[in-house]
């Protein structure tokens, strides 16, 4: 296992979106704040900072895992993936983003990518759940804008299509 | 023109939201050298500051500055506030704490993390005072003071009478009372605030970055505290929030408090909220105990109305509150036709964090108190409650109606949406449950509510808290200004700016459906940018994105601005197409003779005309193809001297109904069914109605049932973390059946109301009623949690009388 001392930075190097990147962090670094303020990945957001509302939620090794509460170190060697990672090069949308979009699944859009990320893990190992399944995931977020309705219906709305859902282009 | 109006467009916000391309304010890429500062906060209620020794925090390794009160004391001016009193506050407390959480110094670091590390350095002595949570206690003569000099906690009161309440009273035949309080809590938005301050010396100026939401009221209130003119506080606003529901008005005393720190260190200073630090101290809705008493006749009909207001707002008073004292205020007496009303609204202070705007802003309050003693007439008087609501409903032909207090209530059919949300086999389905539920000794209950919902707030209305005389010394205050620009571009592009901050109401996709409309051209051609600089745009005190004034002002603001530019470009196309432009019309991207649509040229052919080729315009015409549509609306008056005030331009209706059943074992609350009706006029875009709805009616549900913030007798605040404080998930969210009427406004172009803050207002007076009739008692304290549901069904001896 790798040791990092307390008082010294040490370089983390990990797998973003499919591109090795590697920058310096104190081991107390959170991951939320290494994705976003060291390698520029503003697209996690951080909603408490306590594991509870699910908006920093990224992929660690296609895992659904709380920024938050990662200290970045322990990303070192891994594969991450993050709601950028998620629509095409061109910019084209996956199923599961254009469902949230058919469905107005978001509307300030700042828990989304969270959400996002888990219904990304969720949906490779589940490719069509039930509705209750996935509302069980989905407690797992807190949203105050849409009272969740459309994205449980945008969920659906992908679980229910005939091709088993795709984790999406650019991974 | 090609209508785009009411169409179900999806979102030109969403491709980038869902990417992770948004941009909010901690996106945005800060300078070089940039600081970072932490907020170190009061553990007391209530307590005097004897000392502060920052030495030790000033070692520390990357820590540049330490602020204190002193220096902000010195370097600043109070905050401006609505009501003139001897209460001071600055962005950091002097002298003495008042909350817990209240900002006591500032430490501003080379990182976060350092900032945080010096924290735990810096020796603040404290002498603890007596704290006083409770509103009534805080009124009382022996109550602790939280501002000496104020000589009392209840700090405004005013007396209004209209018509003549007395009589009403003393002619009816029943008095029926209440006393509703009303919670404290937050709708706390994912996104916490953000501050990125610059100060320039060489200018003596201010540019800061931040996630505020308005009204723009409060720009001068910052540079004032600022000692600067408001041409050098530039302030701006990122193109997309996380969030607000009121609630980001209240970053303002940060951006103060941050714009000094930058002064101090010279350097650019960047804040960003935690949750622990948004939950304790950010903002919250008032809390407020209402005495409310009808007088009746004995067939329910309501002759006068009296209500006591006494609103809570914690330790200080902030700029525009009292709001949701007032905001009301012509309304109060909401969708029934009484003539008498009498108000007396009272303000009192006490040792908690400064209440602020709120989704709902005064409406939850006003309408939990109406509409449970609306519920409890009819148990009194034995009569159904929908009948009692029926019978005391404004009559459909009444409208334009004047309320008693002055509220000009523009359009709607409120017997017919209550006619059709209980037909269709709606309320006998919800009988039937109720019926069911009963025969096997099960706890069902069945609630109404009907609620008026104003939409684009008079900026007048606050003055209504001061006297006649006091209104005519201080100048007139009145009607609310929206503003928004189409710009057409060399080549035909079209873009948009507006005095709207984003917040995730899709002002976007609706501003750019106003004005593709207009000009022919579909939305997607159309370019909003809706990122706000107080130095360059269009604003008056009126703008942001707050009393639901999006689609009954910005909305026409854009609309004449598009008619406007419509009609320009029909001018210069009739030039060129050889026509008059009465026969001119733009449509699929072209501009054509209406007569001959052979005749045409492409939109952007024409739009360049004027750019490329001025001297060809017609004549008289200016050339710059930038056209700002201003509205104004005449309805908003001022206070008139006998108090009546119209507080907002349009007022849409809702009617609810909901069936809840109560778990005899863990005393939950389960609602089973909820219907709700808007007429909020013409809808622009079905979609977005819809998730506002959803949006409001989630939030309605978790103040009835869920979030309270919460604190101990001797002001501790026991909500610090989403595991204390409730935001409701999916599984605590109920199915709800909406329903649309459209009663169009007669006072704006387009005919929209607001309807995005009404479920806030409505759902938990419906849940608390259904709740009542679940389980026959008259009070109804929310949130209903388990604890105190348990409290109704197991009542100690003496609190029996409760039930009727």
């Amino acid at each position: 296992m790798r040791r990092v001392n307390k008082n010294e930075k040490t370089r983390v190097t990990l797998n973003l979106n499919g591109r090795k990147l590697a920058a310096e962090a104190e081991p107390r670094t959170l991951l939320s704040d290494f994705l976003r303020h060291h390698l520029g990945a503003t697209g996690t957001h951080v909603g408490c900072e306590h594991g509870v509302c699910g908006a920093c939620t990224v992929l660690i090794d296609g895992v659904a895992t709380r920024s938050c509460l990662t200290l970045a170190v322990q990303a070192h060697g891994r594969e991450l993936r993050t709601v950028e990672g998620l629509a095409a090069p061109d910019g084209t949308l996956n199923p599961l983003q254009a469902a949230f979009r058919n469905n107005h699944a978001l509307q300030c859009g700042f828990c989304t990518p969270g959400i996002l990320m888990s219904f990304t893990d969720y949906l490779a190992r589940n490719p069509h759940p039930t509705t209750d399944e996935i509302r069980d995931v989905l407690t797992g977020h807190l949203c105050r804008c849409t009272g969740y309705a459309g994205i449980v219906k945008a969920v659906e709305e992908v679980a229910s299509s005939s091709a088993p859902a795709k984790a999406g282009a650019g991974g | 023109m090609t209508e785009q109006l009411g169409k179900r467009i999806l979102r030109k916000e969403d491709p980038a939201l869902l990417s992770g391309r948004g941009r909010y304010a901690d996106d945005l890429p800060v300078a070089v050298g940039t600081l970072h500062a932490h907020v170190v906060r009061s553990p007391h209620a209530h307590a005097e500051i004897l000392g502060i020794n920052t030495a030790k925090a000033l070692a520390h390794d990357g820590v540049w500055t330490v602020i204190t009160g002193q220096d902000v004391r010195k370097l600043s001016d109070p905050f401006l506030t609505a009501i003139k009193t001897p209460v001071q506050q600055w962005a950091l407390a002097v002298e003495r704490v008042r909350y817990v959480g209240e900002p006591v110094a500032l430490i501003v670091a080379e990182s976060r993390y350092l900032a945080e590390d010096a924290a735990e350095l810096i020796e603040i002595e404290y002498e603890p005072l007596e704290a006083v949570l409770d509103p009534i206690a805080a009124c009382q003569k022996s109550a602790p003071l939280l501002h000496p000099q104020a000589e009392t906690n209840q700090v405004s009161v005013r007396d209004f009478s209209y018509g003549d309440p007395d009589a009403a009273f003393a002619r009816a035949d029943r008095r029926i009372a209440m006393t509703v309080p009303f919670h404290r809590l937050s709708f706390t938005p994912i996104e916490c605030y953000v501050v990125v301050a610059h100060y320039n010396p060489a200018k003596g100026s201010y540019d800061v970055l931040a996630n505020f939401q308005g009204p723009f009221s409060i720009h001068p209130v910052m540079a004032r505290a600022l000692r600067v003119p408001g041409s050098k506080l530039r302030l701006r606003i990122p193109p997309d929030s996380g969030g607000s529901f009121g609630i980001k008005l209240s970053v303002f005393p940060y951006v103060v408090l941050m714009a000094l720190a930058a002064k101090i260190t010279g350097r650019p200073v960047k804040w960003v909220e935690d949750r622990i630090e948004h939950l304790v101290a950010a903002s919250s809705g008032p809390n407020r105990v209402t005495e409310i008493e009808a007088a009746v006749d004995k067939d329910g009909r309501v002759l006068g109305l009296k209500l006591d207001q006494l609103e809570d707002y914690g330790a200080f008073l902030r700029a525009p509150m009292p709001g949701p004292l007032y905001r009301m205020h012509g309304a109060v007496t909401g969708a029934y036709d009484i003539a008498h009303v009498a108000v007396t609204n009272r303000v009192v202070l006490t040792n908690k964090m400064p209440a602020s705007l709120i989704r709902g802003f005064g409406g939850p309050q006003l309408y939990l108190a109406l509409e449970r003693l609306m519920h409890r007439i009819a148990v009194e008087l034995k009569l159904d409650p929908l009948e009692v609501i029926k019978r005391n409903l404004i009559g459909a032909p009444k409208f334009p109606y004047r309320a008693a207090a002055g509220a000009l209530y523009d359009s709607g059919d409120y017997l017919g949406a209550v006619t059709e949300t209980t037909g269709g086999g709606r309320l006998d389905e919800l009988k039937r449950r109720r019926a069911a539920a009963r025969k096997d000794g099960r706890l069902y209950g069945i609630g109404f509510a009907a609620v008026v919902e104003p939409a684009m707030s008079n900026m007048g209305y606050l003055s209504t808290l001061l006297t006649a005389q006091a209104r005519d010394k201080a100048g007139p205050k009145n009607g609310a200004v929206s503003m928004a620009t189409v710009n057409v571009d060399p080549l035909g592009a079209i873009s948009v700016t507006a005095d709207v901050t984003v917040q995730g109401q899709s002002a976007e996709t609706v501003l750019a459906q106003i004005v593709a409309g207009e000009l022919g051209l579909e939305p997607g051609d159309v370019t909003v940018v809706l990122e706000m600089d107080t130095a360059k745009d269009q604003w008056s005190i009126a703008a942001g994105t707050y009393s639901s004034r999006f689609a009954s002002g910005t909305a026409v603001a854009a609309h004449m601005a598009a008619v406007q530019m419509r009609d320009k470009l029909k001018a210069i196309g009739a030039k060129q197409l050889n026509v008059l432009p009465d026969d001119v019309e733009l449509a699929g991207g072209k501009i054509r003779s209406r007569t001959n649509p052979d005749n045409a040229l492409p939109f952007g052919r024409v739009a360049g005309t004027s750019h490329w080729s001025p001297v060809m315009l017609p004549q008289d015409m200016a050339p710059a193809l930038s056209e700002t549509g201003v509205w104004s609306p005449p309805e908003l008056e001022p206070p008139a001297h006998d108090d009546r005030i119209n507080t907002s331009l349009t007022y849409g209706f809702i009617f609810d109904m909901c069936g809840v059943e109560i778990d005899p074992v863990s005393y939950a609350v389960r609602v089973d069914r909820y219907v709700t009706m808007h007429d909020a006029g013409r809808l622009m875009n079905p979609m977005v109605a819809e998730g506002q709805i959803r949006g409001a009616f989630a939030q309605g549900v978790a103040a009835a049932l869920y979030e309270e913030f919460i604190y101990n007798e001797e002001g501790a605040f026991l909500t610090g973390t989403f595991a204390d404080y409730l935001v409701p998930t999916v599984a605590e969210i109920p199915e709800v059946e909406i329903l649309h009427m459209e009663s169009p406004s007669p006072f704006t172009p387009l005919g929209a109301k607001g309807l995005a803050e009404g479920n806030c207002m409505s759902t938990p007076a419906c849940i608390a009623n259904a709740i009542a009739d679940a389980l026959s008692v008259r009070d109804v304290i929310l949130p209903a949690t388990p604890r105190r549901i348990h409290a109704l069904l197991r009542p100690p001896q003496a609190e029996k009388a409760g039930k009727p």
